[in-house]
């Protein structure tokens, strides 16, 4: 299932719905295509919402690794959203979950960028 | 070739799209074979990883060169091989992606999650000189599972 990547704005943050799979191809390269396009446009407090990324293999997990690191450059801050099961499973196996601040309720994550 | 031994063979082009291929002939045969629903995510995760290697690191990209995908059903166990047209290389080489300083890495996790999916794992020079990937799975039920290799994902 290719990926679809939907930015919406939640007061000073921006929420990106994911969906599908980030995999290597299209859906890294629409990953960070979407995060580049919000950066440029000063839009650097990112939640990304991953309830419905069933899939992500090691090039969507350096994926996320990048985004992440660009956010940070440019003094914003990038947390993920709602994960699922195998995801979970795959950032805690790599470690990534010491990086990664996660959340399961969009309104405590979204508070926790004030 | 033994009666229950199987084996399947196919040559894929240097190209993103033979990582998808190479996942869903692994997949049909790991569910042909009867491995459960958890198993066969490990071991297509782990056929796209070998690819992905052999694609990006191996052939380096290069159109020109193939990437060769054999699987070995025996009784006991499904074996993948993943060969590509590269130079090798030594796993004593490839850095610990857990490692503090490489945590933020953008790349280098496709080894670790091969070996940690799957029940045996070895990377070895080719008859070609390139790098074959050698993995497996023990079979459901095998005399030899014993629901070790592979972590909880």
């Amino acid at each position: 299932m290719a990926l679809h990547a939907t930015p919406r704005d939640a007061g000073g943050v921006t929420v990106v719905d994911l969906s599908g799979r980030i995999t290597l191809g299209e859906g890294s390269a629409l990953l960070r295509k979407t995060i580049r396009a919000l950066l440029e446009e000063e839009r650097n407090l990112l939640l990304l919402s991953l309830g419905d990324v069933d899939y992500i293999d090691s090039s969507g997990i350096g994926e996320l690794v990048s985004a992440y690191t660009a956010v940070k450059n440019r003094g914003g801050d990038m947390k993920l959203l709602n994960l699922t099961k195998k995801v979970r499973d795959l950032l805690q196996i790599t470690k990534l979950f010491t990086v990664f601040e996660v959340f399961t309720d969009e309104n405590e994550a979204l508070r926790s960028f004030s | 070739m033994t009666p229950e031994t199987k084996h399947l063979e196919v040559t894929l082009q240097t190209q993103v799209e033979s990582v998808n291929v190479a996942e869903e002939v692994c997949l049909r045969v790991a569910e042909a074979a009867g491995f459960g629903e958890d198993d066969c995510y490990r071991i297509g995760m782990s056929v796209r990883e070998g690819v992905i290697n052999a694609f990006h690191y191996g052939n380096q990209e290069k159109p020109d060169k193939k990437i060769y995908l054999a699987v070995h059903l025996t009784a006991d166990k499904m074996i993948i091989h993943v060969l590509d047209e590269g130079k090798g290389f030594s796993l004593a080489d490839v850095p610990d992606p857990l490692a503090e300083e490489n945590l933020l890495s953008t790349s280098g996790r496709g080894i670790f999650l091969m070996r940690a999916f799957m029940d045996e794992f070895d990377v070895v020079t080719g008859q070609n000189g390139g790098a074959e990937i050698i993995m497996s799975k023990k079979l459901p039920g095998s005399s030899e599972s014993n629901g070790q290799g592979g972590q909880d994902a």
